[in-house]
């Protein structure tokens, strides 16, 4: 049976990627997860430089989801590379590292940087944080701005370069053509929905923010929406997310054009849900007599339905 | 390392009409926990509430023998997630993961302990209590709720040779007022070349006072703080608390991994929600 997905130049054992924001530097996770038995492990989002990010409280609960507004805290490119990375090789993590900026040549110099260190497999590239308000979303919500941080960061790096699209445009489909066009080597979606939540009693935000991005099961179908669009604009690998907690929901964003998949929310509550999934998948592969799971990507049928109640 | 555990509950004794203690069956839990470390808790499988809740070990549940069989929670019911485990019934099946978090210094003779706690705050000083009990440290309760109803487990700290000092605002059990008034008085009557460490859990403005307490008669004093968390692990940097550096501005740390407990003289108050 055979799990492994391909990622550009990139082979991954299995879909199964810890969503960037959700999984610290990974080696938060070192003690309740082998690392190398995931895909891959998408990174906390880096800047040149260390950040604070927002005021708590920074995130709420809302029904069969969650807003966060975190605000990218994170400890810059610098000090993850010489403190976080060596675990993370020393672990055998398939090491995503996503990387922000507030201009372009941020962007390029975090690649760079990165591209001069060992261990580090991949590069997405930020463009679709709900929460800052200076650069990321800035690139991420323009066609012209997606293509040239893409395709500025694509001439830094020898590493495939993975934007991240947002949700919160109208045709994500023509953000990945953008970025196929600059020469993205995948893309993935989706970011969060910018939303928000109010204290009725106080007239108060629940984020001190304000605004958030909503994420969980309750955006699973739209992202799953998204993706399947994206299949049909782009032949980039696709990395599909949003609201993925079991076997079935990484099945379907396969189906709907996924080549692997991230998951980020699931995994607050249930950190050991990785061998689970991979159970539930291989069970699927077993009963749908399927040898190599890449196969299954895009596989989604909408040839016209027979009435199958007639014919059997 | 934390282990998940899907606990079967073995009682929910109602303490008030707010306040109840969930026993859990979760031994491997039991066995690893220290003082002021958390469980991660699902009290439903359906997905709203999403996430899970932080809860302080209140208890370590033993057999005849002494041996580790569970833990149990002090829950006061606020909101969604604590009124499901408010009502769960022996039998169910709760997701309980951990010991999580960094746990209480216990302090050694010939310091004393002074612990400090306001409403459903209580709940990491039973196991912190037997700690100190069991390194023969002078050991002090100030406990203080809104009436007398809400405070709980008295006789379990006077049965630990703790002799606590209550206080309800409503006047209804103890001293009338907030619990700071008798404990600022302790810290006043204390000799200065006694060694005093104190321990709060409670409301962040209780906590806050404690920790302004302390600083003015030149006392230590740690503080478990509660903050809304996403993960429990590190990975979501939801519960952040702003502290100070030495020489550097300020910084957001995680309660999940860097506390919960925490130096109160290293948190910046006013950043706090309350």
């Amino acid at each position: 049976m055979d799990l492994s997905v391909s990622i550009g130049s990139l082979t991954l054992a299995n879909p199964l990627i810890a969503a960037s924001g959700c999984f610290g530097y990974g080696v938060e996770y070192a003690d309740v997860v082998d690392l190398s038995l995931l895909g891959g492990v998408a990174v906390k989002g880096l800047f040149l430089n260390e950040r604070e990010g927002h005021p708590p409280p920074r995130i709420v609960e809302t029904p069969a989801g969650m807003l966060n507004a975190i605000g990218l805290q994170g400890i810059g490119v610098h000090r993850f590379v010489r403190e976080k990375l060596p675990e993370l090789r020393d672990r055998r993590a398939v090491v995503i590292v996503n990387i922000c900026g507030t201009t372009i040549d941020e962007y390029c110099e975090v690649a760079r940087i990165l591209s001069d260190h060992a261990g580090v497999a991949a590069i997405e590239l930020n463009i679709s944080c709900p929460n800052i308000k200076e650069g990321g979303i800035t690139f991420g919500c323009s066609l012209t701005g997606t293509h040239d941080v893409v395709s500025a960061v694509r001439k830094v790096t020898p590493l495939p370069v993975i934007p991240k699209l947002t949700p919160n445009v109208t045709d994500v489909a023509s953000f990945a053509r953008a970025a196929e066009d600059a020469g993205a080597d995948a893309v993935s979606l989706v970011n969060t929905f910018l939303a928000m939540a109010i204290d009725v009693h106080t007239r108060r935000p629940k984020l001190t923010n304000i605004v958030g991005g909503l994420s969980g099961p309750a955006i699973r179908p739209i992202a799953v929406r998204m993706v399947y669009e994206c299949r049909q604009a782009v032949r980039l690998p696709i990395i599909g997310m949003g609201g993925i907690a079991t076997a079935d929901d990484v099945l379907e964003f396969m189906i709907a054009g996924a080549t692997a998949v991230q998951i980020g929310t699931a995994s607050f509550v249930d950190p050991f849900l990785w061998t689970k999934l991979l159970d539930g998948i291989r069970a699927y592969m077993t009963r749908h007599e399927l040898t190599r799971l890449a196969d299954l990507t895009g596989t989604l049928d909408t040839t016209k339905k027979e009435t199958a109640w007639i014919s059997s | 390392m934390p282990i998940d555990v899907d606990a079967a509950v073995i009682s929910n004794t109602r303490l008030s009409d707010d306040y109840s203690v969930v026993a859990l069956a979760a031994p491997e839990v039991a066995a690893l926990a220290r003082p002021g470390q958390f469980v991660m808790i699902k009290p439903s499988r359906g997905i709203d509430p999403l996430l899970r809740r932080p809860f302080s070990i209140f208890e370590i549940l033993r057999d005849s023998r002494g041996a580790a069989t569970g833990i149990s929670l002090l829950n006061k019911r606020i909101g969604i997630g604590t009124g499901l485990l408010y009502d769960v019934v022996p039998g169910a099946r709760i997701g309980c993961l951990g010991p999580l978090g960094q746990p209480f210094e216990v302090i050694d003779p010939p310091v004393e302990a002074w612990m400090v706690a306001g409403g459903v705050g209580l709940a990491p000083f039973v196991t912190l209590a037997e700690a100190l009990k069991a390194r023969g440290t002078t050991t002090r309760l100030f406990y203080g709720a809104r009436r007398g109803s809400e405070l709980s487990y008295v006789e379990l700290f006077e049965g630990l040779g703790v002799g606590p000092v209550l206080a309800t605002e409503d006047g209804s059990r103890g001293a009338r007022g907030l619990i700071t008034a008798p404990l600022g008085a302790a810290l006043a009557a204390a000799p200065r070349a006694s060694e005093v460490r104190l321990y709060a859990c409670g409301p962040t403005p209780m906590m806050r006072a404690v920790a302004g307490l302390a600083a003015s008669h030149g006392r230590r004093c740690d503080v478990s703080l509660e903050q809304v968390m996403g993960c429990g692990l590190g990975g979501c940097y939801s519960c952040v608390v702003l502290t100070r550096t030495t020489g550097g501005p300020p910084h957001f740390v995680r309660s999940c991994i860097d506390g919960p407990v925490f130096d109160a003289a290293d948190i910046l108050w006013d950043s706090l929600a309350h």
